[in-house]
């Protein structure tokens, strides 16, 4: 029970104390070491001498005195002046000030996302330093090796060091770009841990709650931003579907048919509050735009309260500024639903016909289903033939057989 | 720091451009080295014969093997390269996205290592 809570302490107080000692050491390899060392100690130590007044302070001058000897032990050629590191070592007090503090979390997140670092690098990076998760847990989450995801790791600290990636926030002018991708990075991981169903499924649920977790930094330590509250509000919105988006036997469970009674309304109260300051400010985009569709979805009580046509015009302003053939794909549909099969089913043939998706199962599975409400099963069965031909995760393919035996 | 900033590009765009063309392209590149020269970064600089004048040289078994033509035979090839000197990547790579190749070619950006120690 105590060790539990010394790990939880250790894990909120974790990321602020190794982003400072990343900033004071300016050397991201050698804080890190540092800080699972003080990490180690404090499970130790603290259950026989009990919690420290300010854990965050304990943590920081343990892992300060440990990088001193480190950075000795890596470099004795150095001529360190004896006094000096021990004298950066017991300022820890000095530097503690909130504000700066809170700053080192948002250096972090915007040097891990750095854009010249590769996704899945960033992804590791954020999750390793943010999220405190370990090396063994990313590999778990991720379904590679603890070999593959520590030598990314490590890769990835090398070039931060060798090509010299700022550790900062970036200036004014380079912001939005830069937020851009780190919002991207965040959403990477929510829907790594979202798209999947079963399987590693405690720890890939996990992966929702860390994108929240970063999601909700963000907010807090860039207020004003709306893209970033939307990103917030679009994966609070869509977690609280969760409970019913898989049946009892692993089976996705398509929107129309969950159970919206199950759906988190904590989530869904607290997503629509975010989406609507963010809207307020005036700054449309189109995380915001994709959490406004979700929160249509989570207000209809049942699936034919749904406000379809409102849906289908937020999809055509979402192609407007992030065109792409998915969300032409999920625009068809809405279509569909907001007009009739048939406009939908028109569309998605041009969308076939360009080819820009092919290979993709939920074209074919898209087109399937409208083709079974206009009653043309022959068509209907062949397309979700295709679909099952390209489907790879076994939870969405129990869907489509029950769809293709419902054909009859 | 000192970074590399090298400019890949097609080579058979650099060759089929008109007088004109060529002129302005010449013209963005001087006016962008004197803004490297300007800013007080710049370290150096060149642009490079075409591939076909490349040969690319490798000893094995205390034997010269020569092939001729660059490294990697790609889309895109060497055409040019800076060297400056920034503070950081974010700085070198505000410099690169400057840089008249970026428009139409890739550029490299890479950080030079610190001498060799004897």
């Amino acid at each position: 029970m105590l060790a539990r809570a010394i790990d939880q302490l250790v894990r909120r107080e974790g990321p602020r104390v190794l982003a400072g000692l990343i900033r004071w050491s300016g050397d991201f390899d050698l804080a890190e070491e540092a800080f699972q060392a003080a990490c180690t100690q404090a499970l130790e130590a603290w259950p026989r001498r009990g919690l420290p007044r300010r854990p965050g302070a304990w943590l920081t001058t343990v892992a300060r005195r440990r990088a001193v000897d480190l950075m000795r032990r890596r470099r004795p050629d150095l001529p360190l002046e004896a006094g000096l590191l021990e004298a950066l070592a017991a300022d820890e007090a000095a530097s503690d000030s909130a504000p700066e503090v809170e700053d080192d979390r948002l250096r972090l997140l915007f040097t891990v996302c750095h854009p010249a670092l590769a996704p899945a690098a960033q992804i590791g990076l954020a999750l390793r330093t943010l999220c405190g998760l370990t090396t063994a847990e990313i590999a778990r989450a991720y379904l590679e090796s603890e070999a593959t995801t520590a030598q990314r790791l490590v890769r990835a600290k090398r070039k931060i060091a060798e090509a010299r990636i700022p550790y900062e926030v970036p200036p004014p002018e380079r912001l939005a770009d830069r937020l851009e991708g780190v919002l991207s990075t965040i959403y990477l991981v929510f829907n790594e841990g979202f798209s999947a169903t079963e399987g590693e499924s405690w720890i890939r649920a996990d992966l929702c709650a860390e994108a929240i977790r970063l999601g909700r930094l963000l907010v807090e330590l860039l207020p004003g931003e709306a893209e970033a509250e939307g990103l917030l509000a679009l994966m609070l919105l869509h977690d609280a579907r969760r409970p019913a988006r898989t049946a009892p036997d692993g089976t996705v469970v398509p929107l129309e048919e969950q159970d919206r009674t199950v759906w988190d309304r904590t989530l869904i109260d607290e997503g629509t509050r975010v989406l609507d300051r963010a809207v307020a400010r005036g700054r449309p985009g189109s995380y915001q735009m994709q959490a406004a569709i979700a929160a249509l979805h989570a207000r209809a009580a049942r699936p034919e309260e749904t406000d379809w046509p409102q849906i289908a015009a937020l999809y055509g302003a979402l192609l407007r500024t992030t065109p792409g053939p998915i969300v032409e794909l999920n625009a068809a549909a809405a279509v569909a639903m907001a007009h009739g099969p048939a406009a939908g089913l028109a569309w998605m043939e041009r969308l076939e016909r360009s080819g820009a998706l092919a290979g993709y199962h939920l074209l074919p599975a898209a087109q399937a289903d409208l083709l079974r409400r206009l009653g043309r099963s022959v068509e209907a069965r062949a397309a979700y033939e295709r679909a099952l031909a390209l489907v790879r995760h076994p939870a969405e393919r129990r869907l489509l057989e029950r769809r293709l035996a419902e054909l009859g | 720091m000192q970074y590399i900033v090298l400019i890949y590009g097609s080579e058979k765009g650099w060759t089929s451009l008109s007088k004109p063309e060529a002129e302005q392209m010449y013209a963005e590149y001087r006016k962008y080295s004197e803004e490297l020269a300007k800013a007080g970064v710049m370290r150096g600089g060149s642009e490079l014969k075409p591939t076909s004048t490349a040969t690319t040289i490798r000893v094995r078994g205390g034997k010269r093997q020569m092939t001729d033509g660059p490294f990697a035979e790609t889309k895109e090839q060497l055409g040019g390269y800076y060297l400056i000197e920034v503070p950081n990547l974010e700085s070198a790579l505000d410099w690169a996205s400057r840089c008249p190749g970026a428009k139409d070619g890739s550029i490299e950006v890479r950080p030079l290592a610190p001498s060799m120690q004897p």
